[in-house]
């Protein structure tokens, strides 16, 4: 008699393919700009100007980086705060990647603001009125807890397995120690930073939504209404677990692993409700500040709201409402795909298309180094998570067990 | 175990209770943002301006501006294209002619316009900008972190960056000539006007200096002071002949450009209540989540 449990492990898989190569030169060409960047100036590699102050790293980099990251806080309210132990196995990875896409949202602002030594400066100077301020401070703090929330991957790794080389090999006792503390004390008040982690998240998610209001008339009103924040916060839980399915499907593809349908299939069936509520609102907005009007006029703004709504809401929406696509790997990732593709487009559409200054001579398009940068750290992103999953116990992998003795005895193993 | 767990979760909600009320008890208070009965102001008559900018070479020499000479400000080409405030020039005057036959151009003098409430004020993520006693917004160089939201906020579209400099870039816009009226002098471009087109005085009287001059010559001037309530009010305030949407001037309510977004971050964030509740709803959520858990394993057993 055996049976199957699931338990995070490294993947054993060789790192470099033809497609790693490929996204280290896409990264390295990111890096390159950057350069340009730090040593002539925000000007030298963006088309940012006094016109139009936020662009693509903006948009991309720290809005949609955000929102995408948003796999890490509904999947830890559905499987560590509800309790459903089923999904556990996409909690760690959904964790890894808000782990990274945080981290590089960090990093989009820090190579956005002008004065990146001064990035620290939120923290000890206060403006409560600012709704960037609030933004910053919680951002901040979700990536100490989410870093937190790692550590147990990584003391599982080291656990028993400190092999330190050369003379250091004397520490290997103490460390093997510092990480069971560390590992006892983090098991016992996890809850702590897990609840702190989904109230941090929905508080952020929803004023990165309040950012642009200030802004008033230089949005475009299809955009431009004050439920912005409640909108982001819905976009962002809708988005969640398509990011994890999304993300779950290329891995396995990627590490040749079997998928985990049945548990995607069963996240994906809670999608469709998620995108209704949110699809509901924001056609609600629209009927009641009866900003439809301006779908009339054939421009950018109505050209990419529309494709914002249908391809990002309405069509995966009704996809995920039939059984057919949840089973199916290839059209349960065509319907992920395109959530994540709308959210990426409703915060480009949020923060770059509908932006139009008062006196603008010119419109704004992302140059090349904007775009290599945004691209380059999309493939670090990447690059890090499959390291991660190749080194670390992330990705479940089904285990056969067999019970060793005939009976099994109460308490032991 | 459980019952060790929930004496556990109420501690550690009571320390997380602690530590937030620490937190709003050592919070700073926010940028200044001073209404002052005797805040000063400045009423600008278009229709007395003649465009012959020695405002603007006198703004570039009192902030030590590249100014070159006075002379050279006689030249009338610049006037062909419309300009804005930049990190070379913190104001600029634009003319504006309609038609040959028309009788004159109109000369429209553009800086910051120093609301009494103003966006960037709100938006600054750490406070650098501050709204003074005698009306002026100033910007702090020393807190500032060149994130550039007080840009995407300002109504007018003033404040400018230094997008070619790579180490201390400078967010640049007019300062009201603070260092000069702390000391009693007038703002360089209101000293400099040679035709007395820029009125300096309490904001207060120059409403109703300017209201008594369209009274006086309702045919000169449009029955509008640009500036008195648009966005709340600003210190800045115009007169002139012609609509003022014609001469480039941004339509605008009369509600402060910061009021919705404030009260949406204060909604959320009442005295952290919001919050604190959400914690304690989802820590409740998760302790009974897996004592139902542990009751159906029992069941099981």
């Amino acid at each position: 008699m055996s049976y199957e449990i699931h338990n995070p492990v490294p993947i054993k898989h060789k790192y470099f393919t033809p497609g790693v190569i490929g996204l280290i030169i896409i990264a390295v060409n990111g890096l390159v700009f950057l350069m340009g960047r730090f040593f002539f100036g925000i000007g030298a590699v963006t088309n940012l100007n006094n016109q139009y102050p936020w662009g693509l790293w903006i948009g991309v980099d720290v809005a949609a980086g955000v929102a995408l990251a948003a796999g890490g806080f509904t999947t830890a309210a559905l499987g560590h705060i509800m309790h459903k132990d089923e999904y556990h196995a996409i909690v760690r990875p959904a964790l890894l990647t808000a782990m990274l896409g945080y981290t590089f949202v960090a990093m989009g602002v820090f190579v956005d603001i002008g004065r990146w030594y001064f990035i620290w400066h939120p923290l000890v100077m206060w403006n409560g009125n600012s709704a960037l301020f609030e933004v910053g401070i919680c951002v901040m703090i979700y990536l100490t807890v989410l870093y937190i929330e790692f550590l147990p991957v990584v003391t599982e790794r080291f656990i028993g397995k400190v092999n330190l080389p050369g003379f250091l090999s004397g520490f290997n006792k103490s460390i093997d120690k510092l990480l069971r503390v560390l590992d006892r004390g983090l098991s016992k008040t996890m809850f702590i930073f897990i609840i702190a982690g989904v109230v941090l998240s929905t508080l952020h998610q929803s004023s990165l939504g309040t950012l642009m209001v200030i802004a008033g008339p230089k949005m475009h009103p299809l955009w431009q209404t004050p439920i912005l924040p409640l909108l982001f916060l819905l976009s962002a839980i809708s988005v969640g677990f398509p990011m994890v399915i999304f993300e779950s499907l290329i891995a396995s593809r990627s590490l040749k692993l079997r998928p985990e349908m049945p548990v995607l299939s069963r996240l994906g069936s809670m999608i469709a409700p998620l995108l209704g509520i949110y699809l509901a609102f924001k056609i609600g907005d629209m009927v009641i500040r009866k900003t439809f009007v301006y779908l009339d006029d054939f421009n950018t703004a109505s050209i990419m709201f529309t494709i914002e709504l249908l391809f990002g809401v309405i069509i995966p929406l009704r996809m995920f409402l039939s059984p057919k696509v949840l089973k199916s790997q290839g059209l349960l990732f065509t319907a992920s795909a395109l959530v994540v593709f709308g959210v990426l487009l409703n915060r480009i559409n949020n923060f770059v298309v509908a932006y139009t200054p008062p006196y603008s001579t010119e419109s704004y398009f992302p140059s090349i180094g904007e775009i290599s940068v945004t691209v380059g750290f999309a493939a670090m992103l990447v690059l890090a998570y499959r390291f991660i999953v190749l080194n670390f116990p992330v990705i479940s992998l089904p285990t056969r067990i067999t019970p060793q003795s005939k009976y099994t005895i109460r308490g032991v193993k | 175990m459980s019952g060790k767990s929930r004496r556990d979760f109420l501690k550690s909600t009571a320390l997380i209770g602690a530590g937030v009320t620490g937190l709003t008890s050592t919070a700073k208070a926010g940028p200044e943002n001073i209404l002052s009965e005797d805040r000063m102001g400045v009423l600008v008559d278009t229709t007395v301006c003649v465009g012959c900018r020695n405002c603007e070479w006198a703004c570039k020499d009192a902030h030590n501006l590249a100014a070159g000479n006075l002379e050279d400000y006689e030249n009338r080409k610049v006037l062909e294209s419309k300009r804005r405030p930049d990190t070379t020039a913190l104001t600029v005057v634009n003319e504006y002619t309609y038609g040959k036959n028309s009788s004159l151009p109109i000369d429209v003098k553009v800086q910051c316009m120093h609301c009494d409430h103003p966006a960037c004020v709100s938006a600054c993520i750490v406070g650098a900008f501050s709204k003074h006693e005698n009306g002026t917004v100033t910007w702090d160089t020393d807190k500032c972190i060149g994130c550039r939201y007080c840009m995407a906020a300002c109504p007018f579209q003033v404040p400018a960056f230094e997008y070619d400099k790579a180490i201390n870039p400078l967010i640049m816009k007019c300062d009201f000539c603070f260092d000069r009226t702390k000391e009693g002098k007038l703002p360089a471009c209101v000293n400099i006007c040679p035709v007395e087109a820029l009125t300096y005085g309490k904001r207060n009287e120059l409403v109703m200096i300017a209201h008594e001059r369209i009274k006086r010559n309702p045919d000169r001037y449009v029955d509008h002071v640009f500036g008195e309530t648009e966005v709340g009010g600003t210190s800045w305030m115009y007169l002139a002949s012609k609509d003022f949407v014609e001469l480039d001037f941004p339509k605008l309510g009369k509600n402060p450009a910061p009021g919705v977004s404030e009260s949406i971050q204060h909604g959320i964030f009442a005295y952290f209540v919001p919050p604190v509740s959400l914690y304690a709803l989802l820590g409740g959520i998760m302790w009974l989540s897996k004592r139902r858990k542990e009751l159906d394993e029992e069941v099981k057993k």
